[in-house]
């Protein structure tokens, strides 16, 4: 771990001010992955910048009938809040499937929409990889891939986004709200905040250096039966193989997004239409592009077969 | 072994791996120039460690569980993987359990931590620890700290109705039952595989307060 | 003593405190977290200084240049090591690996450099400013490309011959009417014990003292000794707690040899904890295998041919995976051919990990057995009932010293409800789940060894026992006070035990499952020697003495034990070794384990839902500790059978997974509640304890229970583990 200074932030524009600044700053959230990363050297601030007293910690009723979701609100305290549990199930469900009790507790909503991809190339500083090292090549590609994406991938990169609560904020049609140095706010949609890899994969997503993360919305509760199923090799403390998030409506159409596959939450809102006549039809639109790997080109079925799980969990 | 073909690049020699090859390795991203040579900032962190106020002061890369091991020699708190994947460095802090290997020591300025060694000392034992022994829910020992602080956190978060994956309804309260245990004590690796046993030492614990 | 004839009567039939499921000794250090490990020391080596070490960033190929200038000019530093600076270190004699790449790199994450520094974080820092400069060559990392061309190696130290045949194999095979011929692989799987390899190392002149984690203290001190180019003697190795070793802390590993060699460089006290992700490419692991298991058998399922042909890797120098010792003992067969391969790889070396041989051995045997037991319309149990044979069968002159292997069928088959098993696959659905039963047996060698202690007894009646035995979760503590406590008639908290300390006297330390039997009659051994001396103080008949109750009692005098020592401590040293009676006799522990699985019929997670173990292996010294040895056992075969694989870049030459993210072992949610039974017997040729270990006996066979399970449950039959969703998931029921 590289030398850094640290100091805590008092207010959000105020945390961006400083890390718009100084391109060697980072925020510091829970640090769950951060701090992971910084041990290995394969992220190296130089300055970080703790948000934990920007009062970012609260779970709030929009006007629009939703919820907003401070961005240092914890795993833990969002799976927990009522709110969230009876009208988000999906969310609640998507969180507790994901690591262990104690990094729930530590880990915050912006840090999880933040988290790195856990390809092993890439945590692996002997090894090329252009997402770590923009340029050095990819060695998971012809290596060891079995974790990785099976569509959105390029040639420069095939890692997968690992998290779970992003991917049922995907299907929840969540917005990321971020505040920027001069104090300028914007809101990017869930869709379009994680990015795929193309020629850039060293950027995980739309945010610019020194945005910080505020909140994220979630709109007013659409009904349905929430589903979050994730497949792993050992039943708890483990990454998705596949996953799915789905809201299923009594009349059988609904929406899925897809973990694990991908470089982002993955989901095809133009397959959805299929998901009435069943997950091989729809799966096989989901997946009309895939480019697996000859490790993990079971993830396709694995998906297929996880979709229509869920859809005859959820079957009346 | 020659069959692959890869992306190539500035670090095209490296990735070739059929003949010999030069390569240069340097942990470092931010290698190029030298280091100038500085010394490391300090800060001064404040907080309880089992019921005492502690000051340090501490080079800002310390986690947590170094401050605990290193400085304040608390050895109780293990260090199995340091990068959040075992689970033996769980300590509690403001209640609540974290690992200490992903926290740093000024993240947790004026936080109450409590350890192993806050919760029970080999003359007074908690009653989970207590528990631990009676069922033998244990063996090299090195992960049981960390299974101890989860143990006692686990039972106060199913009564605080903190949802798990284990369960079928997410707007019941959960209870004590095995399968919301293992699930909710999966953060915490036993190599040794006690875990049928830690189970049991949680049940009993469980029992007794019910 | 000498061990020569089997045990009479003795004073630890008595069974008041042995056997007892006494908690453990240490338990109350350990649930507290004042059980001092490795790395925990603090007041033993003042000025002490961290070290880290630096891993090799190829596979195979040599250093061409270090530049260390950036790394020493950096804050804290106090010396950097390498092989420029290093002397040149020997190597061990059980591991052949070279603790420092010097310059030539025998496989990745070799150690290069060892950065020293006042701080652990500047230290960690500072590793990487270390500038290393390689020529990579072509290595050898693909296991499968030798099979065919590997050598059959000269028979070594341990595993026995690699090459065996009793009768004809190629007829009797060939005129067999059923027979399995199948492939099973096993993959490269690690340790992963929960405390890291740490140590930390004081210099004294040319003595070296080391607070260490290591099973074996008398291979420790020879192969430090080694490594140092000092002589043993001059090597003193501390380990009372051991945060697991499961055989990958049996010697010298790199956090040792480098902790010695960097302090003797920087001339300060050094510790170093091994950082977690190095560790699976620079320690030792269980190699990979692929076994080739032939079964003949008559239509009334005895076997008549028993081939095992297997194939492992290994650096230069390294050992064949004895994978087919079990085959060699476990059923009769008048045909028999056993062989080993041996290829050679350029990845980390590979070597004993928790029943060698055996475990990954009958991980293939097992299966086949089942495919056996199905093509013959068998029961799985009843095919090994007609195979059982009470003596050797390469050996019919050679009985087993007990073989319950036909009680631990039955007793486990009414325990578990066998006859609830429908025999069909795929037969049995519940929801989404598929549900099967499985079953395997079990076979791990009783060994024993020399093993020494020493006993002193002070004013106030409390024994002490110290001997160089290590506890790394076994239990040693425990039994060591409980067989001390039953010899010398007094309760077991009238016992002190002190372990882990290479000045103590020798034995076999934790290893190959004979620590307990090998320690506690080396204990017999020192407290016979006590009593006889208590009672020559005491002015009693030696002959004619009776320990119990906290007195010595002879004819109508009853004297208090304390007494002896009244006029100062009684301090006794004896060792037990042993003679002949394992030459007479085959001596091994068995057992039968029995799973249930479920298999979700959409994904093919395997979720494992019942497990039991029956063990057969001697006298029991402590019900609690033996059953947990065993239950640990089974979530180590839990992991072999669903996720354990090392996974290798067949390009770069390396362990891809390497931390505990990517190795994924079992965590609490995969295991069920676990049952493990003992069958009464005891074992009057091992020692006169009467009792063998049970640690590696626990994990054998429980992985292809479980892979018989599965098949039970999906009719798809696994021979490549681990048994991962994708390896059936083409062939579980089609969607609807």
């Amino acid at each position: 771990m590289k030398s850094f200074t640290y100091e805590r932030a008092t207010t959000p524009a105020d945390a961006a001010g400083i890390v718009a600044s100084n391109p060697g700053a980072r925020f510091l959230g829970g640090g769950t992955n951060l701090l992971d990363l910084m041990k290995l050297e394969i992220e190296t601030p130089t300055h970080l910048v703790d948000v934990q007293d920007l009062k970012l910690d609260r779970i709030e009723p929009t006007e629009a009938g939703g919820l907003r979701i401070g961005a240092f609100v914890t795993n833990t305290a969002l799976a927990s809040d009522e709110r969230v549990r009876r009208d988000y199930g999906v969310l609640s469900r998507a969180i507790v499937a994901g690591a262990s009790g104690q990094l729930r507790n530590k880990a915050t909503t912006a840090g999880n929409l933040l988290q790195r991809t856990r390809c092993p190339y890439f945590y692996d500083t002997n090894q090329p990889c252009n997402k770590r090292k923009p340029g050095s090549g990819c060695a998971a590609i012809g290596g060891y891939s079995r974790q990785l994406a099976v569509i959105g991938s390029s040639d420069a990169c095939i890692a997968t986004y690992p998290g779970d609560m992003a991917v049922a904020m995907r299907v929840l049609d969540a917005t990321v709200e971020t505040v920027r140095a001069d104090g300028k706010t914007r809101s990017i949609p869930i869709g379009s905040f994680h990015t795929l890899p193309g020629d850039t994969p060293e950027r995980d997503n739309a945010l610019d250096h020194g945005e910080l993360i505020t909140a994220v919305t979630l709109p007013r509760p659409v009904g349905g039966t929430h589903v979050y199923r994730k497949v792993r090799d050992r039943a708890s403390y483990a990454f998705a193989l596949v996953s799915v998030a789905a809201i299923v409506q009594r009349d059988g159409s609904g929406r899925a997004a897809f973990g694990g596959v991908a470089h982002r939450p993955w989901r095809v809102e133009a397959a959805e239409a299929a998901m009435p006549r069943g997950a091989v039809e729809m799966s096989n639109a989901v997946f009309a592009d895939a480019r697996p790997t000859d490790d993990n080109a079971f993830k396709i079925p694995l998906a297929t077969r996880t979709l229509a799980a869920v859809l005859a969990e959820v079957k009346p | 072994m020659g069959s692959e073909t890869f992306q190539l690049s500035r670090r095209e020699m490296l990735m070739s791996s059929a003949t010999t090859a030069a390569v240069s390795s340097f942990a470092s991203e931010t290698a190029e120039a030298a280091p100038p040579v500085k010394a490391v900032p300090t800060y001064k962190v404040a907080m309880t460690v089992n019921g005492a106020s502690q000051t340090l002061t501490l080079d800002p890369r310390t986690t947590l569980l170094d401050a605990l091991r290193e400085h304040l020699h608390l050895t109780g708190t293990k260090k199995g993987c340091d990068h959040g994947q075992c689970g033996a460095c769980t300590v509690i802090v403001n209640g609540e359990r974290i690992n200490a290997c992903l926290s740093l020591a000024v993240q947790h300025q004026g936080d109450a931590v409590t350890t192993i060694e806050g919760l029970g000392t080999p003359e007074r034992l908690h009653p989970m620890q207590a528990a631990f022994v009676k069922h033998d829910g244990y063996q090299c020992g090195y992960c049981t700290p960390g299974q101890i602080c989860s143990a006692v956190s686990v039972l106060e978060e199913i009564k605080r109705g903190i949802p798990s994956h284990a369960q079928a309804d997410l707007m019941a309260a959960p209870k004590p039952t095995g399968a919301e245990m293992r699930e909710r004590m999966s953060g915490n690796i036993c190599r040794c595989g006690a875990y049928s046993n830690i189970v049991d030492a949680m049940a009993d614990v469980a029992g007794a307060r019910a | 003593m000498i061990f020569d004839t089997p045990a009479g009567t003795n004073p630890t039939d008595r069974m008041k405190v042995l056997g007892k499921p006494l908690d453990r000794y240490e338990g109350h250090l350990k649930t507290t977290g004042t059980a001092t490990y490795a790395y925990e020391w603090q007041d033993v080596a003042p000025g002490f200084a961290y070290g880290y070490i630096l891993g090799a960033a190829i596979a195979r190929g040599r250093i061409t240049s270090i530049d260390t200038r950036d790394a020493e000019r950096a804050p804290g530093v106090i010396g950097v090591v390498t092989y420029l600076n290093a002397g040149k270190p020997g190597v061990g004699k059980f591991y052949v690996q070279k603790m420092l790449a010097a310059p030539e790199v025998d496989h990745y994450h070799q150690p290069v450099a060892v950065v020293v520094a006042e701080t652990f974080e500047q230290a960690r820092a500072a590793a990487g400013l270390v500038r290393v400069d390689y020529q990579r060559t072509a290595g050898r990392f693909d296991l499968a490309a030798q099979n065919g061309s590997a050598p059959v190696p000269p028979e070594g130290e341990f595993g026995g011959p690699n090459e065996k045949r009793v009768g004809d194999f190629a007829r009797a095979f060939a005129a067999a009417p059923v027979k399995v011929d199948e492939t099973y692989t096993v993959p490269d799987q690690a340790h992963a014990m929960m405390e890291p390899h740490a140590s930390i190392a004081k210099w004294d002149g040319d003595r070296v003292t080391c607070w260490t984690s290591i099973q074996q203290m008398n291979w420790g001190t020879r192969d430090l000794g080694l490594i140092l180019g000092i002589p043993k003697q001059n090597v003193h190795l501390i380990s009372p707690y051991i945060g697991g070793g499961f055989g990958g802390k049996g010697t010298v590993q790199i956090d040792l040899a480098l902790a010695a060699i960097a302090a003797r460089v920087v001339k300060r006290p050094v510790k170093i904890a091994l950082q977690r992700p190095i560790m699976f490419n620079t320690t030792i692991h269980r190699p990979k295998t692929i076994q080739r298991v032939q079964l003949g058998a008559g239509r009334d399922g005895r076997l008549t041919a028993i081939g095992h042909d297997s194939l492992s890797g290994n650096l230069v120098g390294g050992r064949t995976e004895p994978t087919v010792t079990s085959t060699r003992t476990l059923y009769a067969g008048a045909n028999r051919l056993t062989r080993m391969r041996l290829a050679t790889l350029d990845l980390a070396e590979g070597n004993a990990m928790r029943a060698p041989g055996e475990a990954p051995g009958l991980m293939a045997l097992e299966i086949a057995m089942d495919e056996l037991a199905e093509k013959l319309k068998m029961d799985p149990i009843e095919l090994r009932v007609v195979n059982d044979t009470q003596v050797d069968p390469e050996n019919p002159d050679k009985p087993f010293s007990t073989r319950a292997f036909v009680r631990c069928l039955r007793e486990g088959a009414q325990r578990f409800h066998w006859d609830k098993r429908r025999s069909t696959p795929s037969a049995v659905r519940e929801g989404q789940w598929l549900i099967g039963m499985g079953m395997a047996g079990a076979i791990r060698g009783g060994k024993i060894a020399k093993a020494g202690a020493r006993a002193r007894l002070d004013r106030t009646g409390v024994v002490t026992i110290e001997t160089d035995m290590t506890d790394i979760g076994t239990g040693s503590y425990t039994v060591v006070q409980q067989t001390a406590a039953e010899m010398m008639g007094v309760a077991p908290d009238r016992i002190v035990v002190k372990l882990g300390d290479s000045t103590f006297p020798e034995t076999p330390g934790s290893g190959g499952q004979q620590g307990a039997p090998s320690v506690t009659a080396g204990v017999y051994a020192a407290c016979t020697k006590l009593r006889e001396t208590v009672a020559q103080r005491l002015g009693f008949n030696t002959a004619d003495v009776d320990f119990a109750d906290g007195h010595v009692h002879s004819g109508n005098r009853s004297v208090k034990l304390a007494d002896a020592a009244k006029d100062g401590d009684i301090v006794v040293e004896d060792l037990m070794e042993f003679a002949k009676l394992a030459d007479q006799f085959q001596q091994q522990t068995f057992g039968a384990h029995f799973a249930e699985v479920a298999v979700d019929a959409y994904t093919g997670e395997v979720r494992v839902r019942r497990m039991l173990a029956v063990c057969a292996a001697g006298r029991i010294l402590n019900a609690k500790t033996a059953r947990s040895q065993v239950i640990g056992g089974m979530v180590m075969g839990v992991g072999a059978a669903l996720m354990e694989d090392m996974a290798i870049d067949k390009r770069f030459g390396f362990f891809v997974n390497h931390d505990l993210a990517g190795y994924e072992v079992p965590v609490h949610a995969d295991i069920p509640h676990l049952d493990a039974f003992f069958i009464d017997e005891v074992d009057p040729t091992i020692s006169p304890v009467k009792a063998k270990g049970v640690g590696e006996l626990g994990l054998t066979g429980v992985a292809p229970a479980i892979a018989n399970a599965i098949y039970n449950a999906t009719g798809v039959r696994v021979r490549e583990y681990p048994i991962t969703l994708e390896k059936h998931l083409d062939r579980l029921p089609a969607l609807a």
